[in-house]
């Protein structure tokens, strides 16, 4: 909104508190009588339309997961109006306040309390005026389904208020993004009272997906709108010599967009631009042996000078119980690689520049930290741009969407007319953002009777942050770096998340630089879960190592050390659905070529605790592993809709088995390697398991935490520790692919 | 450029284009159709699987010539909400796709295996639909969906 409109609503408000503006009449004057978008405004959050149906404005969104459906659920329950009235206008920057985009499993925990607040507030403010119209005092109304009764006599909230502005403050926290929350008078109900909270309910978007009816941000088309393909550089940090346009020449109509080290090409036609950026001669300036050996990526991080170190977690005095005479040592060293987001379709972005201001649609998880970096990048107040979401194909993190974001803004801008930006299958595997590659070290001390007296594990690897969570700044895009913006990387990784009450504990993080630091194919960014699977692998079979050396079954093993009842619950309840016969692992020996094993693995991520147990087979004679069944025990507190959550279990299942059994990113001195399927597999459908199967427990009485991401972190260490039970043999390095495992089972 | 005459979703259209001009690019853009999807533009993944007169093919390596004169079904004219294909049905109650953007090739390959093989076993059906990418993990949904078409098509 630009400072003039804002000045403008700011000297018309004072007429209008108190009283609603009729929204038909604001349609008719643009925006006129409508409150700025501000999170200190009730309207922000909230409207009620004429015919009675509500709006949600969510600055987040949703990607099949069904979060729309459980905020729609929250308002519903909140204003007392059926489910099928509320809509949830997600990720829209000029219908919602940042609430940080999808984030973190927060969708709900976070992003669903102003929602949940302003529901209970307009509540409020429509009973407070319906006793007023009615002369009823409040104390003898109810709502149902929007409409409030008393005494036999009944007003809707259409009637109160539709097509109207509350024009009610509320109280901002000042937070922006995740954080974002209002304070109002209202009291939300308690869980007792919830009708629709709890419930299982249908999704929105799933009829217009499978009729082919709706669409997806690469089917966004605006008139004029020109096609463009970005071209990245062949190698690490490459530099832009000279571009030959003359090698294009057969295909007419191509325009040619340089600038520095970044090159694309721009075409009315889709096809003539993605033939020119396949036959465009660039001569590059490269950089030699940026990376070092494929082989030898873990021996490098196990060398690189650490940048930052942090001690998450210290109890007791760990070195000396190391030290402590009659102590029997553990250790364990694992490897996790570099993985990719590998989306479904690369990342897609259209952007329309036009009289100082940007209009960009988007599949970016952080559509209003796009408006910011387009913004930037055009040196444009952020009130001039406006981002709107539109689902893309997959988001599972800071992937190449953000890219695509600035390319077609920038693009668009310069060519001076509405682009459309879509990557080529390499743009979404080779040059995404990476999870990043780490080594993860383990010990403990044990003492004569098993008992674990001293435990230390140090997760070094690159930042999960050498690209920020989202494109806010040029500084993290490709395009940004590519005109000389240098990145500005935060350095983080994490540490183990439990509650193992081991007397002497460290838990420590050691994050290095990145191989190159500018335009680099192997840059690291968060990627669904992130660090969760990497360090949990690590982990969770370090703790099965200490089970086996303890004589100890596994699930025993965990029950003994988990100090948080919430843990041991779910623990307890992944092997009672499991079946789980208390043994020590391995399995005593079996005969014939294929081996079965069980393992589990625990961990809880911000506040929800998760357990699963995998039942695998591994052919001796190949090295495959066929995760047959899984059973996940999950708590997350309070559940919304346990249909929903179910299916974003088992989609973190899969993927999480994926990146388990199959995902590596390939490279050599100079690139990535994997650039498309063949080269950067994925689980297919002969390797999935038979079954999936949920033990959901629900804690109305705790406030809801994520589901969007915490199964995904216990999957790879439940499969190795599955392995080890079914071969007796351990596997440290993922993935576990099938060449790995042959070789891992004919050394021992 | 030449001219292309063919039948997609039951009308009869031509198109403009290079002969070796992807199909995908054709029923996108010279056809305005916004489904199928660009996934890899190497037939590795299935988001832009058409039936090709009643066979599955990936559009993003198909040239465009080589449909000329045939009919094309896209995942909009297998079936509609009033009228649609057991399958949709199916994925509808099962609740299946997440992010989506893959379904016209679990779709389309499974409609047509199904047409051949109604009866197909589970590892039938897990060899028919090899070569098709989820990056969602939604897989055992999709079992589930293609178990309940294949018993409300028995």
């Amino acid at each position: 909104m630009s400072v003039s409109r804002r000045e403008f609503l700011k000297s018309i408000g004072a007429l209008v508190v108190g009283g609603f503006v009729p929204l038909e009449e604001a349609l008719g004057q643009g925006v006129a009588g409508k409150p700025p978008l501000v999170p200190g405004e009730l309207d922000s959050w909230i409207a009620v339309l004429p015919d009675g149906r509500v709006q949600a404005f969510f600055g987040k969104m949703d990607m099949g997961q069904s979060l729309d459906v459980a905020i729609a659920q929250i308002v519903a329950e909140e204003l007392d109006v059926g489910l099928d009235k509320v809509e949830v206008l997600m990720g829209d920057s000029a219908t919602s306040c940042n609430q940080g985009g999808a984030s973190g499993s927060l969708g709900i925990s976070h992003g669903a309390r102003p929602l949940r607040n302003a529901a209970a507030e307009a509540r409020r403010l429509l009973l407070e005026q319906a006793s007023k119209r009615l002369a009823i005092s409040q104390s003898e109304l109810s709502v149902a389904d929007g409409v409030i009764s008393g005494q036999g006599r009944t007003v809707s909230y259409s009637e109160l208020i539709g097509g109207r502005h509350f024009h009610h403050k509320v109280e901002w926290n000042k937070q922006t993004g995740n954080l974002m929350d209002i304070k109002v008078e209202a009291k939300p109900k308690p869980p007792s009272a919830y009708k629709v909270v709890g419930k299982s309910m249908q999704r929105r978007d799933v009829a217009w997906k499978v009729y082919g009816t709706g669409d997806y941000v690469t089917d966004v088309r605006v008139a004029g709108m020109l096609h463009a393909r970005v071209i990245r550089p062949p190698r690490a940090a490459c530099k832009v010599r000279g571009v030959d346009e003359s090698s294009i020449k057969s295909i007419p109509g191509v325009r040619v967009v340089r600038e520095r080290d970044f090159v694309a090409v721009v075409a009315r036609r889709e096809w003539d631009a993605v033939r020119a950026a396949q036959r465009l001669k660039i001569d590059w300036h490269a950089l030699d042996d940026a990376f070092p050996d494929m082989s030898a990526l873990h021996d490098h991080i196990r060398a690189a000078k650490v940048v930052k170190h942090v001690e998450e977690v210290k109890r007791g005095d760990v070195a000396a119980a190391f030290k402590a005479p009659g102590m029997r040592l553990v250790e364990a060293e694992y490897e996790w690689p570099f993985q990719s987001h590998a989306s479904m379709g690369p990342a897609c972005a259209i952007a329309e520049v036009k009289a100082g201001a940007c209009t960009v649609w988007t599949g970016s998880q952080k559509p209003h930290f796009v408006r910011d970096g387009v913004a930037a990048l055009l040196e444009m107040p952020p009130g001039n741009v406006h981002s709107i979401w539109i689902t893309g194909p997959g988001s599972y993190g800071r992937n190449d969407a953000g890219d695509a974001a600035l390319d077609a803004a920038y693009l668009s801008k310069v060519v001076g007319k509405p682009v459309r930006v879509q990557g080529m299958r390499a743009d979404g595997t080779a040059w995404d953002p990476k999870g990043p590659a780490c080594v993860l070290r383990a010990r403990a001390a044990l003492e004569a009777s098993g008992k674990v007296l001293a435990y230390e594990f140090v997760a070094k690897g690159f930042s999960r942050q050498h690209i920020a969570t989202n494109e806010a700044s040029p500084a993290d895009s490709l395009v940004g770096q590519a005109m000389g913006v240098a990145a500005k990387p935060t350095w983080i990784f994490g540490v183990p998340a439990e509650s193992y009450g081991f007397d002497n504990k460290l838990l420590a993080w050691e994050a290095i630089a990145p191989l190159v630091d500018n335009c680099s194919p192997l840059r690291t960014g968060h990627l669904r879960d992130p660090v969760g699977p990497e360090l949990h692998f690590a982990s969770e079979s370090f703790i099965d190592e200490l089970a086996t050396a303890a004589g100890e079954d596994p699930v025993a093993f965990r029950l003994r050390y988990l100090t948080n009842e919430r843990h041991a619950a779910v623990v307890n309840a992944v092997a009672e659905k499991a079946g789980w016969q208390r043994r020590t692992s391995p399995r005593p020996s079996q005969a014939g070529p294929v081996f079965t094993g069980r393992g589990i693995a625990f961990a809880e991520r911000n506040g929800t605790a998760v357990a699963a147990v995998a039942e695998v087979q591994v052919d001796r004679r190949s090295g495959r592993v066929w995760a047959r069944r899984f059973v996940v025990a999950h708590d997350c507190g309070l559940i919304i809709n346990p249909q929903g959550l179910r299916y974003t279990i088992e989609g973190n299942v899969v993927q999480g088995l994926s990146r388990t059994l199959f995902e590596e990113v390939r490279f050599d001195r100079n690139s990535v390697h994997s650039v498309d399927w063949a080269s950067y597999p994925i689980l297919e459908m002969q390797d999935a398991p038979e079954s999936i199967e949920t033990v959901l427990i629900d804690r109305p009485e705790v406030a809801p935490s994520g589901a969007g991401e915490p199964t995904m972190r216990v999957v790879p260490a439940a499969v190795a520790n599955a392995i080890f039970d079914a071969t007796g043999v351990r596997i440290r390095k993922a993935p576990l692919d099938p060449a790995r495992v042959k070789a891992a089972l004919s050394r021992a | 450029m030449a001219t292309f005459r063919m039948t997609v979703d039951g009308k009869r259209v031509s198109v403009d284009a290079e002969p070796e001009m992807p199909l995908l690019y054709a029923l996108r853009n010279n056809l305005g159709l916004n489904n199928p999807h660009f996934g890899c533009g190497l037939a590795q993944c299935g988001a832009c699987t058409v039936h090709l007169d009643g066979e599955p093919v990936r559009s993003c390596v198909m040239p465009v010539s080589a449909a000329s004169g045939k009919s094309i079904t896209t995942i909009r004219g297998l079936g509609t909400p009033d009228k649609p294909h057991p399958l949709q049905a199916a994925y509808v109650a099962e609740q299946v796709p997440q992010c989506g953007y893959c379904i016209n090739g679990w779709v389309m390959t499974a409609a047509a295996h199904l047409k051949k093989n109604p009866r197909a076993s589970d590892a039938e059906l897990r060899e028919a639909l090899s070569g098709l990418k989820c990056r969602c993990g939604t897989h055992v949904s999709i079992r589930r969906a293609i178990k309940r078409a294949q018993e409300t098509m028995s």
